[in-house]
C-alpha cells in the first residue's frame, strides 16, 4: 500500500466507523429520546402544573405549589415516614444477616447448595411471595401456629395498622437477603488468604478475626450492599399494593411513595402533583447515589 | 490437636445452621406448594393426608380462569423484551467501546447520568405518551417502552473493552465491514455477556409489577402477576387455587435459575444487580 492510499483508506475507515457508530447506537438512542428524556422533561414540566390527564385543555400553571403543598399534605409525610421506618427496620438487619450468611456457608461443604436455595426467595416474584407472606401470617396461618406454645397471642397482622409494616420488613429481609449473601460471598472471595495467614501467625482467632481482619477489609462490599437496599426500599411498591389491595393500609400504615405517587396520579388524576411527587422521591435516591459514589470513589483511589 | 478438633466442630454448628436457614429460606414455598395441593374441601385443615392431594386446582385455575392466557402474555412479553434488549444494548455497548465517532463520550455520559433516574419518575408522562398513541392495554405498550437499558449498555461496553482488539483489528484491514466485525468476530466471543443480559432481562420482566398493573388494563392484557393479584383479591378465601397461581408464578422462573443459576450467581457478583 503506498502512503497515499494507506491515507484514504483510513480516512474512509474513519467515516465508515463514525457511520456504524451511530447506526448501532440508533436503536438505544431512539429508546433514549422517546421513553426516558423526552418523558422525564414533560414530567418535570408538568410537575409545575395543576394538571389532569382527562382535562389536559384545562392544566393550570401553579408554579412551585405542588412542591410546597407536598410537604403539607398528611399522606405524602405518612408515606414518606412510612418508607424512612421501612428502611430503617430492613437495611441494618439485612445487611447483618446476609454477612453472617456468608461467613456461615463460605467455608462448609455444600456452599453452591445453600446458596442456590437461599437465593431462590430473591429470583420470586414480589407479587408471589406477598401471597405467600399474607397466607403465613393470617389469624390461623402457620406463623401464629408456631408462636403458639410460646404464648403469644393470634395477630391479624396485615390487618393491624401496627404490625402490618413490620411484617412487610420481615418479608423484605426474608426475600432480598439471598442476593446480598452473594455478593458478600464475592467480596469475601476477594480477601487473598495471606492475609488470614499473617493474622494468624500474629495470634488472631474467631471473632477477633471477624472484627480487626475480615469485617474491615468488606467495607466496600458493605457500603455497596447498604445503598443498594437503601434505594430498593425507598422505591417499595408492590408488596404495599398487592397486601393492602392498592390502599396502603390499613390506616395508611403500609403506604409507601411510589404507592402514593400512583395513587394520586392514576386514581385522583393529579398528575402534576403526582409528578411532583416523584421528582421529591428522585431527589432523595439522588443524595443517597452521589453518597455512594463519593465514597466508592474515594475508596478506590 | 485441640485447635483441629474445635475446627471441626464450629464447620459441625455452621453446617447445622446453614441446614435450618434451609428451612427458612424454602418452607414457604413447600407449605405453598402443599396447599396448592389440598382438595378444596379440606383447605381449611392444616393437616391433609397426602393421599388427598390432588393437583385439581391447577387445572382448575387454567380452565375457569385465564390463567393460561396470562401465562402466554408474560412469557410473550418477557421474550419480547428480553430479545429487544440483547439486540438494542449489546450494540450500544459495542459502538461505544469499539467504534469512533464524534460525540462518543458526551452521549456514553447521558447514558450514565440517566442510570441514576428512578423509573418511578417515568410512570405519569410514558402513561400519558402510551394513552396519547392508543398503546394502553396493547402488546407494543407492555414491550416497546422498555427495550433498552443504560446499565445493561455500560455492561456491555464494560465486557467488549476487556476482550482484545487484534483479532478485530486484523479483519478490519483484510476489509471486513464494521458488520461483519461485530457479528463475525466480536458478538461469538460475547456469550458470557448475552447470558447475563438475557437472564436479568428476563427475570426483572417475568417479576415486574408496577408498570404492567398500570399499562394492562383488561384482564386479556394482564401478566401473570397483575392475574394474580387480581384473582388473589377475589378469591384469597380460596388458598388452594391462589397458591396454584403462586406457584405457576413462580416455578418457570426457579426452573431458569436452576440452569443458569452460575451465570445468574456470577453476575449478581460481578456487578452487585438484581434483575
Amino acid at each position: 500500500m503506498s502512503s497515499a492510499s494507506a491515507r484514504t483508506y483510513w480516512r474512509r475507515n474513519a467515516v465508515e466507523q463514525a457511520l456504524h457508530g451511530y447506526l448501532f447506537l440508533l436503536p438505544a438512542l431512539t429508546e433514549l429520546a422517546v421513553f426516558l428524556i423526552g418523558p422525564i422533561l414533560y414530567a418535570f414540566y408538568i410537575s409545575f402544573f395543576r394538571f389532569s390527564f382527562l382535562d389536559p385543555q384545562n392544566a393550570q400553571f401553579v408554579g412551585l405549589r405542588n412542591y410546597v403543598h407536598l410537604f403539607q399534605d398528611p399522606e405524602f409525610l405518612r408515606a414518606l415516614w412510612n418508607v424512612t421506618l421501612y428502611s430503617i427496620g430492613v437495611v441494618p438487619t439485612q445487611t447483618a444477616i446476609a454477612l453472617w450468611l456468608a461467613l456461615l456457608v463460605h467455608h462448609i461443604r455444600g456452599k453452591s447448595f445453600f446458596r442456590v436455595a437461599y437465593y431462590i426467595p430473591t429470583i420470586t416474584s414480589t407479587v408471589a411471595v406477598s401471597v405467600i407472606f399474607v397466607f403465613l401470617f393470617q389469624p390461623d396461618g402457620l406463623v401464629n401456629h408456631l408462636l403458639r406454645p410460646f404464648g403469644v397471642p393470634a395477630i391479624n397482622y396485615f390487618n393491624s395498622p401496627m404490625f402490618a409494616l413490620p411484617a412487610m420488613m420481615v418479608m423484605a429481609v426474608w426475600s432480598t437477603v439471598g442476593q446480598f449473601m452473594v455478593i458478600y460471598l464475592a467480596g469475601l472471595q476477594d480477601i487473598p488468604p495471606e492475609i488470614y495467614e499473617a493474622a494468624a501467625i500474629d495470634g488472631a482467632r474467631g471473632w477477633t478475626m471477624l472484627r480487626h481482619i475480615t469485617i474491615p477489609l468488606l467495607r466496600r462490599t458493605t457500603f455497596l450492599v447498604v445503598v443498594m437496599s437503601l434505594i430498593g426500599t425507598f422505591q417499595v411498591f408492590d408488596q404495599m399494593y398487592v397486601i393492602s389491595g392498592g390502599t396502603g393500609g390499613p390506616l395508611d400504615s403500609t403506604l409507601s411513595v411510589v404507592l402514593d405517587i400512583f395513587n394520586k396520579g392514576f386514581k385522583s388524576m393529579q398528575m402534576g402533583y403526582a409528578s411532583a411527587m416523584a421528582f421529591v422521591l428522585f431527589a432523595i435516591i439522588l443524595v443517597l447515589t452521589l453518597i455512594q459514589h463519593a465514597v466508592l470513589g474515594r475508596e478506590t483511589d | 490437636m485441640e485447635s483441629a478438633r474445635t475446627h471441626v466442630g464450629w464447620r459441625r454448628t455452621a453446617w447445622f445452621i446453614a441446614c435450618l436457614y434451609t428451612i427458612i429460606a424454602l418452607g414457604p414455598f413447600a407449605w405453598s406448594i402443599y396447599t396448592s395441593l389440598k382438595p378444596t374441601s379440606e383447605v381449611f385443615h392444616s393437616w391433609v393426608p397426602l393421599s388427598h392431594l390432588t393437583l385439581q386446582n391447577y387445572s382448575s385455575i387454567l380452565q375457569n380462569f385465564p390463567f393460561g392466557r396470562w401465562l402466554l402474555n408474560s412469557i410473550l412479553v418477557a421474550f419480547i423484551v428480553t430479545v429487544g434488549n440483547l439486540i438494542v444494548n449489546t450494540l450500544a455497548g459495542y459502538a461505544f467501546a469499539r467504534l469512533r465517532f464524534p460525540l462518543r463520550g458526551i452521549l456514553f455520559y447521558v447514558f450514565l447520568a440517566i442510570m441514576m433516574i428512578p423509573g418511578q419518575v417515568l410512570l405519569v408522562p410514558i402513561y400519558i405518551l402510551l394513552a396519547h398513541w392508543g398503546w394502553i392495554d396493547t402488546y407494543q405498550g407492555l414491550t416497546v417502552p422498555f427495550l433498552m437499558s443504560p446499565f445493561m449498555i455500560f455492561l456491555s461496553r464494560q465486557f467488549f473493552l476487556g476482550i482484545p482488539k487484534d483479532l478485530e483489528e486484523a479483519a478490519r484491514i483484510d476489509g471486513l465491514s464494521e458488520w461483519g466485525i461485530f457479528f463475525r468476530i466480536a458478538l461469538p466471543l460475547s456469550r458470557p455477556l448475552l447470558a447475563a443480559q438475557t437472564i436479568f432481562t428476563f427475570q426483572g420482566n417475568w417479576n415486574s409489577f408496577l408498570w404492567p398493573v398500570l399499562l394492562a388494563t383488561s384482564p386479556d392484557m394482564y401478566t401473570l402477576p397483575v392475574g394474580l393479584n387480581s384473582f388473589y383479591g377475589q378469591y384469597n378465601a380460596y388458598w388452594n387455587s391462589v397458591m396454584a397461581g403462586v406457584i405457576l408464578l413462580t416455578l418457570p422462573i426457579v426452573l431458569v435459575f436452576l440452569i443458569f443459576q452460575r451465570q445468574f450467581v456470577q453476575g449478581i457478583a460481578t456487578t452487585g444487580l438484581k434483575g
